[in-house]
């Protein structure tokens, strides 16, 4: 079983994706997608250096919804501060946010996470001393944004991809 | 010039109206932003508004409108939009780390022409 | 209600426009180079926002997959001019 699925979530995205592009589900289609998903997993497996085991999906519901919402907010904050502020009043700033999350995936969400985020933008991770390089746009409080990473984006990630190990 | 149907009910007029609107202006801001806001680390936020807020509304509008057309439901924009949010922070931060390498460099060249102007010529004899 | 659709419609492409006219501004005047790529960028997505309000307004399903391909092809390009700026002038 584990030698014929060796990751049975992108054999499925690979079937759903199938089946969007043709907009159908006839059983032909349906076996042609499956056949996709059992052939590419295998051939991509060098590609994919580090298997990740998904654990707690409703966490990851729960993060991804949350962070929906963040994306609307900001959306409006980003929107109002381009049309009605001063340029000359605007703080951006480049911050840094020290990090505990180790796990790779964990860290490529939590950088799709913060860039689809209006507002912030992922520099990168400074090697040295394991900090997250981050460019704000309108900074009124650093605290608040290291506090907001930690609490609301970092620690469900360690819950989700890292708890085997704590 | 378009070919639009007879009729639309307005259950899903009135929401693909509203999301053409927010979308477009959206769309617009970020634009905006991008033309006149006056530094680059400032100028690379103005397009992700774009990104996600207008290209979800479109989309979203997308879906309604042919889902209400065809009579049946018509979800394949959701790849696009997988596909958009999956890779707009990707280019984002390859962008932004770009931007800050060559600043970086140019910084670093600069200091060093200041170096070489400000040491003492040596003496040709 | 397919008058209003129509202004909506009219309304959104003439919004596009001038954001693809926006973008094509700070192409051309960007100071640096990374200016004009995250221009580009935006204004290839922008494209891709058209090409699905042309769909709607043509009731035409084909835009759909026009609008894949310009995603598909905008992000390879732009990933590939950001690796070109980080790392093509390290070689002077």
């Amino acid at each position: 079983m584990k030698r014929l699925l060796p990751s049975p979530l992108l054999t499925l995205a690979l079937l759903v994706i199938w089946l969007l592009l043709n907009q159908t589900v006839a059983p032909l289609h349906v076996l042609f997608g499956l056949l996709l998903g059992l052939i590419i997993p295998r051939l991509t497996l060098p590609l994919r250096p580090t298997q990740t085991r998904l654990r707690k999906p409703w966490v990851l519901f729960r993060l991804l919804s949350w962070s929906l919402l963040e994306i609307l907010r900001s959306c409006f904050n980003v929107s109002r501060i381009i049309l009605f502020r001063k340029q000359q009043d605007l703080n951006s700033q480049f911050i840094r946010v020290p990090l505990d999350l180790k796990d790779a995936t964990g860290l490529a969400v939590l950088s799709c996470l913060i860039n689809s985020t209006p507002g912030t933008v992922w520099v990168e991770i400074l090697s040295d001393s394991h900090e997250l390089s981050l460019h704000v746009f309108d900074l009124h409080d650093a605290n608040w944004w290291i506090d907001t990473i930690k609490q609301r984006y970092e620690r469900p990630l360690i819950e989700i991809f890292e708890q085997e190990q704590a | 010039m378009m070919q639009l149907p007879e009729s639309l009910p307005l259950w899903l007029g009135i929401p693909v109206v509203f999301l053409l609107l927010a979308g477009s202006l959206v769309t617009l801001i970020g634009a905006l932003g991008l033309l006149r806001l006056p530094h680059f680390y400032q100028r690379i936020h103005g397009p992700s508004i774009t990104i996600t807020f207008g290209t979800g509304c479109f989309l979203l509008a997308s879906m309604l409108y042919f889902t209400g057309l065809e009579q049946r439901p018509i979800v394949h924009e959701l790849l696009i939009t997988a596909f958009v949010l999956l890779t707009a922070p990707v280019s984002a931060m390859l962008i932004m780390r770009a931007a800050v390498y060559r600043d970086l460099r140019n910084e670093n060249k600069k200091a060093t022409e200041n170096l070489h102007q400000s040491l003492p010529k040596p003496k040709t004899d | 209600m397919i008058t209003l659709l129509q202004y909506a419609l009219y309304f959104s492409q003439f919004c596009l426009l001038l954001a693809m006219i926006f973008c094509t501004l700070r192409l051309l005047r960007g100071p640096t180079a990374q200016d004009r790529v995250l221009a580009l960028d935006t204004l290839w997505m922008i494209v891709m926002l058209f090409t699905l309000v042309l769909g709607i307004s043509f009731a035409d399903q084909v835009y759909f997959e026009l609008a894949l391909l310009i995603a598909l092809t905008g992000f390879v390009s732009t990933i590939a001019l950001a690796k070109f700026l980080m790392r093509g002038e390290i070689i002077e």
